[in-house]
């Protein structure tokens, strides 16, 4: 009963000049070109090839953002997911939220859903955190095979090999387990006409943050500026980081 | 070749001095002629299966070929003002008179308005009808024009023109809009009635029933190389058969262009005329901003047989924004005009410049658009389709709008198909519908005495005194007399055969981009947010490869190279041996259509390239 959960966000197209608010307060995203994640639409192609290699019975299809995600749920329907989950997250809250948020809804969400995998693009192109898929992996203590240019899956366990600084590392990991999507791992199929169709009729379940027992994201504070290093120290010594 | 008895001395030592420069010149041109004598390999530059087929490519062999196919009622072929207009009045009448409809609608764009380009202003005549509701709905007509100022300008300073009422460019009533977020809001309200709406995926095929008449489209194939095999992700379009299939492409689309020849379409109306016309968008400092303010002028920097002019209009959406652009008819004959060019230097006009000055510029776009008006319409019903829009070229050029125009068609196209699609018995000849009625509509409609009343006044640019004698025409015959006179005036016929040779022309020496009120063309290419997927057949199909060095470069000094708003073409040297090439950058290209209309061989062919490629604009 294998069901691998896929992650996808939908992002400022990479073509589009980015323009800041006027007010400052972030960039422009009205009326703006959005698709999905290039590193995302790769870890869905991976999912929807695992299940054509029947490794596994069921992709779900994840995305947390305001009304607009379920576009991109939609095309991740169209490239062969199965049913759709949209975390309802908009406006201020939306603005707010960063990888630790998103990965405890994944961590839930796994959880949930019995997932053997969860497969995430490496990074996204707006924030290039890169992170997202190293705290869902910590948050359910799973392991993980992140910036995979290779997966297979072998009995109980999964072979990836890893794109890192010095070459390719291959590690052998247990299932349940992380994956994140380097470059290389496929080129991703395109969501043709006929399959958009036959994707309006999948489910997408809908669902708050709160429904899975994540609380909103603490408001951030602003930063402060030290002229020394004495006084830097001094200040993480006062609010007792160290 | 000249009768030199009838010249002067000047004259006759100017022409062997001619005689001597062709002579210098013949060699280079026998070279680049290429077919027998020159030694360099030039590239292939087409690939497109458009051009070589590929039921005889052997590397196509084996590979499954059959699309998959939906039926709907009504297809319509473009999400603009047309399209939508004619989705959301035939669903409309679906509801009043509770019957069933499935009206599918394609466009290229990656979402509804990101392809759309315009000034605006727009004469909400059209919308009142479809939606005499659209304030409430929250249609995007934020400013209506409070000023209206018209000038001729020379190089320093500007004449005012008085905007008299009853001149046709005069905007009392009506509203600046982004058409782009016009349009946008239009697929909303479009889906919200039931239209099935599906962007990013371009029409680019017809498909004809046995008996010739159209049976619907089929989308764009994906997954094809760059030289032209099929890749892994190949896919094959889908079919979308109707009953009735709407083609609204706007200016020179290509499905149009083919379905021309099909149907004969134009055997009884003059080439259409066309201009580009280049657009952005500024913030500007917010004390010189003046919201509902339109400006127009025409002059400088073109000289008085170059039709064209300019628009800035100041929009009242929140942050001081004013959308202003450049207009170039494309019957010009220099090929060394650059319209962008002339863009960027017109913005340094005084007049111009203080509005500008201390602004950012946000966004840029370019399209072509109709010139043609009434003597240019073709028949526009066919069995099986029609055409909506500005695709056949419902402008009113001195009115300077099209908008109006080309949504009332698409209503009137609506109007007329819906009793014969939800017939018991459609009582057809052909098995596509043929519904001659939506031609009538149109004649006995405002659109068609709008059209006649300004029929001659673009035409009456084509004097000695060019742009002057074209206003006192205007003034004499369309505000006095209302465009009454019994004769109607001719074109000039194809643009594309207007350009005179290079060597008869000078280089137009225009100053270089100062990087804060005019700007090179690469920068604002990449501010169009236009993109293409790489490894793809180059979608500016060539008909004969070796024609634009041998013909284009040779005879009009290569115009792609200055016409073309987004740097698609480029001749550059070959790598090895003496001679250029032209290289075709496709992805730059932002879909105005001009190189298919300006292009003195008519050797480009325009055709779709995958669906959701092309500009990103936000409200142009």
């Amino acid at each position: 009963m294998s069901r691998v959960l896929v992650g996808v966000k939908r992002v400022i197209d990479y073509a589009v000049k980015i323009r800041v608010k006027p007010d400052h307060s972030g960039v422009v995203t009205d009326g703006v070109k959005h698709s999905m994640n290039p590193f995302c639409e790769i870890a869905v192609e991976e999912a929807v090839k695992l299940k054509e290699k029947k490794f596994i019975k069921e992709v779900v299809a994840v995305s947390c953002g305001p009304t607009q995600v379920t576009e991109t749920i939609r095309t991740a329907l169209a490239m062969g997911c199965d049913r759709g989950i949209h975390v309802e997250v908009s406006g201020k809250d939306y603005e707010a939220m960063g990888p630790l948020q998103i990965s405890k809804i994944f961590a839930a969400l796994a959880k949930k859903e019995e997932a053997s995998l969860v497969i995430l693009g490496k990074q996204a192109i707006d924030d290039d955190c890169n992170q997202t898929g190293q705290m869902t992996a910590a948050l359910l203590d799973w392991p993980q095979g992140t910036f995979a240019s290779e997966v297979t899956i072998d009995g109980e366990k999964v072979k990836v090999v890893r794109e890192i600084d010095g070459g390719l590392e291959t590690i052998k990991i247990s299932m349940p387990a992380v994956l994140t999507a380097d470059l290389r791992l496929n080129t991703p199929r395109y969501a043709t006409l006929p399959n958009i169709m036959k994707a309006k009729k999948k489910k997408i379940a809908n669902m708050k943050p709160a429904d899975l027992g994540v609380d909103e994201p603490p408001t951030r504070l602003a930063g402060v500026k030290v002229e020394t290093v004495d006084d830097l120290v001094a200040k993480l010594k006062a609010n007792g980081t160290i | 070749m000249f009768p030199a008895s009838r010249y002067s001395i000047q004259a006759q030592r100017c022409i062997r001095a001619l005689k001597t420069v062709q002579a210098e010149h013949a060699p280079s041109q026998h070279y680049t002629w290429g077919r027998n004598c020159s030694s360099a390999v030039m590239p292939r530059i087409t690939s497109h299966y458009t051009i070589f087929p590929r039921d005889k490519d052997p590397r196509w062999e084996g590979v499954e070929m059959e699309r998959f196919a939906d039926e709907a009622d009504v297809v319509i072929v473009g999400g603009g003002p047309a399209g939508l207009s004619a989705a959301i009045r035939l669903k409309q009448l679906a509801k009043e008179q509770e019957k069933e409809l499935r009206v599918c609608l394609v466009e290229k764009a990656s979402q509804i308005g990101a392809h759309t380009l315009s000034g605006a202003c727009l004469e909400p005549s059209a919308l009142n009808e479809l939606f005499p509701d659209w304030k409430e709905r929250g249609a995007p007509l934020n400013t209506p024009v409070t000023e209206d100022l018209f000038s001729i300008l020379t190089e320093k300073y500007r004449i005012p023109v008085p905007m008299l009422p009853g001149l046709p460019m005069n905007n009392h009533g009506n509203y600046i809009v982004r058409l782009g977020h016009f349009v946008h809001w239009l697929g909303e309200q479009a889906e919200e009635l039931g239209v099935e709406i599906y962007p990013g995926y371009a029409a680019a095929e017809v498909l004809f029933h046995e008996d010739g008449s159209v049976k619907g489209i089929a989308t764009n194939d994906v997954g094809i190389a760059k030289d032209g095999s099929p890749k892994d992700v190949f896919e094959r379009g889908m079919e979308l058969h109707a009953k009735v299939t709407l083609f609204g492409e706007g200016c020179h689309g290509h499905l149009a262009k083919q379905l021309y020849r099909q149907f004969n379409l134009r055997e009884n109306c003059e080439p259409q005329t066309y201009a580009i016309g280049l657009k952005e968008l500024w913030v500007i400092d917010e004390k010189k901003w003046r919201p509902g303010r339109v400006e127009h002028s025409v002059g400088w920097p073109l000289n008085r047989n170059t039709y064209g002019g300019s628009f800035l209009y100041h929009l009242n959406e929140g942050e001081p924004l004013v959308a202003l652009g450049f207009v170039v008819g494309l019957d010009y004959t220099n090929p060394y005009l650059s319209p962008f060019r002339e863009f960027q230097r017109w913005k340094h006009h005084p007049f111009v410049a203080k509005t500008l000055e201390g602004g950012d510029r946000i966004a840029y776009g370019a399209r072509a658009l109709n010139e043609g008006g009434y003597q240019c319409l073709p028949k526009v019903t066919f069995p099986g389709g029609m055409l909506i829009g500005c695709s056949p070229g419902f402008m009113n050029v001195p009115k300077i709008k099209g908008t109006h125009t080309a949504m009332k068609s698409g209503m009137l196209a609506a109007e007329a198909i819906f009793p014969k699609v939800t017939a018991e018995d459609p009582a057809s000849e052909t098995a596509g519908l043929h519904i001659p009625e939506y031609e009538d509509n149109l004649k006995k409609s405002w659109i068609w005495k709008e059209l006649y009343a300004v029929r001659n006044i673009r035409p009456s640019f084509h004097n000695y005194f060019g742009l002057y004698g074209g206003m006192i025409y205007t003034g004499v015959f369309y505000w006095i007399l209302r465009g009454k006179e019994p004769w109607t005036l001719k074109h000039a016929g194809l643009d594309s055969a207007q350009l005179k040779p290079a060597k008869e022309c000078t280089p137009i020496e225009y100053p270089k981009p100062d990087g804060k009120l005019s700007f090179d063309l690469l920068s604002s290419v990449a501010l169009s947010g236009t993109n293409h997927e790489g490894d793809q057949p180059p979608h500016l199909t060539l008909k004969d490869d070796s024609i634009p060095v041998a013909n284009n470069l040779a005879i009009y000094d290569g115009p792609e190279q200055r016409f073309c708003p987004a740097g698609v073409y480029e001749y550059v040297p070959l790598e090895t041996g003496e001679g250029m090439r032209l290289q075709i950058n496709a992805q730059n290209c932002v879909h105005c259509k001009t190189c298919d209309i300006k292009d003195p061989s008519q050797n480009i062919n325009w055709v779709v390239p995958e669906g959701s490629g092309g500009p990103a604009y936000n409200g142009l």
